[in-house]
């Protein structure tokens, strides 16, 4: 993961093994693929950065207008001048804190059993290709079975809870993967120290070893709810609305989201909901960026204190 | 150091079990959930009148849902937009009071009803008149007849008839691009059925897409382009587009090519591409909610006007009042037992039933 700092490349000549050391012409040949190398990667960097910042400014000149206190506070309406994402913002929130809230215990517990307590059996080996696999599966799916399951056979409704439980198994194999690797990093001697010094393998996982894992899940809960804020697809299968006039007063209330507010604006003919899009896409990307900055201030905390 | 170690053992542990409890709480709120129906069907003045089904009715829906709420304070009104197939399986298993319908209930979906013991009122509460439409710069393309834009949609076309000289002696000799309607959608289900003649048969090798405004893109950057959507879509982007008047080859409702606009979709002369749309009601709910009976009510008397303001077209004052009294009356069943009908205006369909 976090392994591409180790071996970058600084200019200066080390051994190559593909080539018997020689001397000026091979050293020239190599100084030009050094500076082609880092040429191609400056490149793979400021390509994608470009057209996100391309994305990014002519969605915010178009939407910025549009953004003020009333359009934070106002209800949907026909009229695109009239129009708040309030419902959407507040919908959106919640469904993210709710979705984290359950599928961070959840994954980071299925990490710590699958990394310190389970055994390299086959069935274990199964377990892991199925949450790789899990990780790749189409977001409508999840839908589909959150409308089963939750929906239906759980008697949840088009609850809140309903498409957080949905969204939580949407990201419970990101978090996974990634709280494993974040165990994996903490160095075996750490766990014989403990060991040594008289403690239970649940109390050097409680005390040592989550502590100085949890800067790395934390980055993985980032990921995860990045993921989960954008989704669109499955919420439309579980039956969350787009036009809702009330906030929701608990867990399994009726909600809408800010995805679905800017699609269906963006599916209107007139011009004016268009701009309301824009302005939802802005308020989106805020709206993930202060919840990302809150876990990216915790990340750093914790990392200051533990060295 | 030991006791200090179970000092902070005990403490920790005290906060994860406030967490567990948190959890628990929340999934004891979702079983909870359980015993209640998702919808209100208790017809208390605080209960959630629950609209749902297709994207084309959704605006109309909203708007008279704002207009509802702002008469009717405390009143609460939720719209979904999950397509009118799925607005039907909610309906049916009564997890929702009102579902919208770009087309017509089916023979499968009536049977679903029926199996659950759902009783269902179908109410027309607009025309969506599809456009047919070229580039500005396509000088010839002056009119079309319905046998012509069968000709450029019928699946025997795919493959074969890829030029503009071959839908029309005289038109030129290039490349014909179509831009349609995907099909998922009810759109296509109504444009082949009106058009082609079956429902769902079309040529497969056009460029489709479910988001409109993406035809829009596309027939406004190609001069050999030729496509069909939402009437409301043409009117909002009249600098990009020409719309191209149908002739149906019936002079009964109107002689030659009509170009379609609030009043020929309203007046029934432009066809065959002027569809009904529909809301669909539960009667059970009706009868236990009389929020709900207010909310169907005024659905019907303020449609008519409401749908201007959307894009949408209204039907005539006439087939209002009949869609009124067929909610009074509380009549269940459809009056398409074949799916869609074409060339028949709703008004007729409505009197046939009156009489």
């Amino acid at each position: 993961m976090n392994g591409a700092g180790k071996n970058e490349p600084d200019g200066t000549p080390t051994h190559d093994p593909g080539k018997a050391p020689t001397n000026d012409p091979s050293s020239a040949s190599r100084r030009r693929r050094h500076v082609a190398f880092v040429a191609l990667a400056l490149g793979a960097t400021v390509l994608p950065l470009a057209v996100l910042a391309m994305l990014l400014g002519g969605v915010t000149l178009d939407g910025l207008g549009r953004i003020g206190w009333d359009f934070l506070t106002s209800y949907p309406s026909r009229r695109a001048a009239r129009a708040g994402i309030l419902p959407g913002l507040v919908g959106s929130i919640s469904l993210i804190s709710l979705t984290a809230a359950l599928a961070v215990p959840i994954g980071v517990g299925a990490a710590v059993y699958l990394e310190e307590y389970g055994k390299r059996t086959r069935i274990a080996r199964i377990i892991e290709l199925n949450i790789a696999n899990l990780a790749g599966v189409p977001s409508v799916i999840y839908g589909l079975l959150g409308l089963g399951v939750f929906v239906r056979t759980l008697g949840m409704g088009r609850s809140l809870l309903a498409g957080a439980c949905t969204l939580a198994l949407l990201v419970l194999p990101i978090v996974i993967v990634a709280s494993r690797e974040a165990l994996k990093n903490v160095p075996d001697s750490t766990r014989e120290a403990c060991l040594a010094l008289g403690s239970t393998r649940w109390q050097a996982i409680r005390q040592v070893v989550l502590p100085m894992a949890f800067p790395e899940i934390l980055t993985g809960v980032i990921l995860a709810v990045s993921r989960a804020i954008g989704e669109t697809a499955p919420l439309v299968v579980i039956g969350a609305l787009a036009y809702v006039t009330f906030l929701p007063d608990g867990v399994l209330a009726p909600f809408t989201t800010l995805p679905i507010q800017i699609f269906d604006w963006v599916s209107r003919p007139q011009q004016s909901f268009a701009v309301n899009a824009a302005a939802g896409i802005v308020v989106l990307m805020g709206t993930l960026l202060a919840l990302n900055g809150v876990a990216i201030g915790l990340r750093a905390r914790l990392q200051r204190r533990k060295a | 150091m030991t006791s200090f170690v179970g000092e902070r053992l005990r403490a920790r542990a005290a906060r994860f079990g406030g967490f567990s409890t948190v959890c628990a709480a929340v999934s004891l709120i979702g079983a909870l959930g359980c015993g209640r129906g998702p919808t209100g069907e208790g017809g208390s003045s605080g209960a959630v009148i629950t609209i749902d089904g297709s994207s084309t009715v959704y605006p109309i829906s909203e708007a008279v849902a704002e207009e509802f709420q702002s008469k009717n304070a405390g009143s609460r009104v939720t719209v979904g937009r999950s397509g009118t197939g799925g607005g039907f399986q909610k309906l049916c298993r009564g997890e929702i009071a009102i579902a919208g319908a770009s087309r017509p209930i089916t023979a499968a979906e009536i049977e679903a009803c029926r199996r659950a013991n759902v009783e269902w009122i179908e109410l027309p509460v607009a025309y969506d008149g599809l456009a047919v439409v070229v580039n500005p710069q396509n000088t010839w393309a002056t009119s079309i007849t319905v046998a012509e834009l069968k000709r450029m949609w019928e699946p025997e076309a795919q493959a074969r008839v890829m030029r503009w000289s071959q839908v029309r002696e005289g038109w030129p000799d290039e490349p014909l691009r179509l831009f349609g309607a995907g099909v998922d959608s009810g759109t296509y289900d109504y444009f082949t059925k009106a058009i082609v003649g079956r429902e769902h048969a079309s040529r497969g090798d056009y460029t489709s897409s479910e988001d409109d405004n993406v035809l829009v893109q596309g027939i406004a950057g190609d001069r050999l382009a030729i496509g069909f959507f939402g009437l409301a879509y043409y009117e909002e982007n009249r600098s990009r587009l020409r719309v191209v008047p149908v002739d149906d080859g019936d002079a009964s409702n109107g002689a030659g090519p009509i170009t379609p606009s609030q009043d020929t979709v309203s007046r029934g002369t432009y066809q065959p591409l002027a569809r009904p749309i529909f809301v669909y009601v539960r009667k059970a709910a009706l009868a236990s909610d009389a929020a709900l009976a207010r909310f169907v009510e005024f659905y019907v008397q303020n449609a008519g006007r409401l749908a201007p303001e959307t894009g949408y077209v209204p039907l005539p004052a006439r087939a209002y009042e009949l869609a009124a009294a067929r909610l009074r009356a509380r009549t269940t069943g459809s009056l398409f037992s074949g799916g869609s009908q074409i060339g028949v205006t709703i008004e007729q369909l409505l009197a046939r039933e009156a009489r």
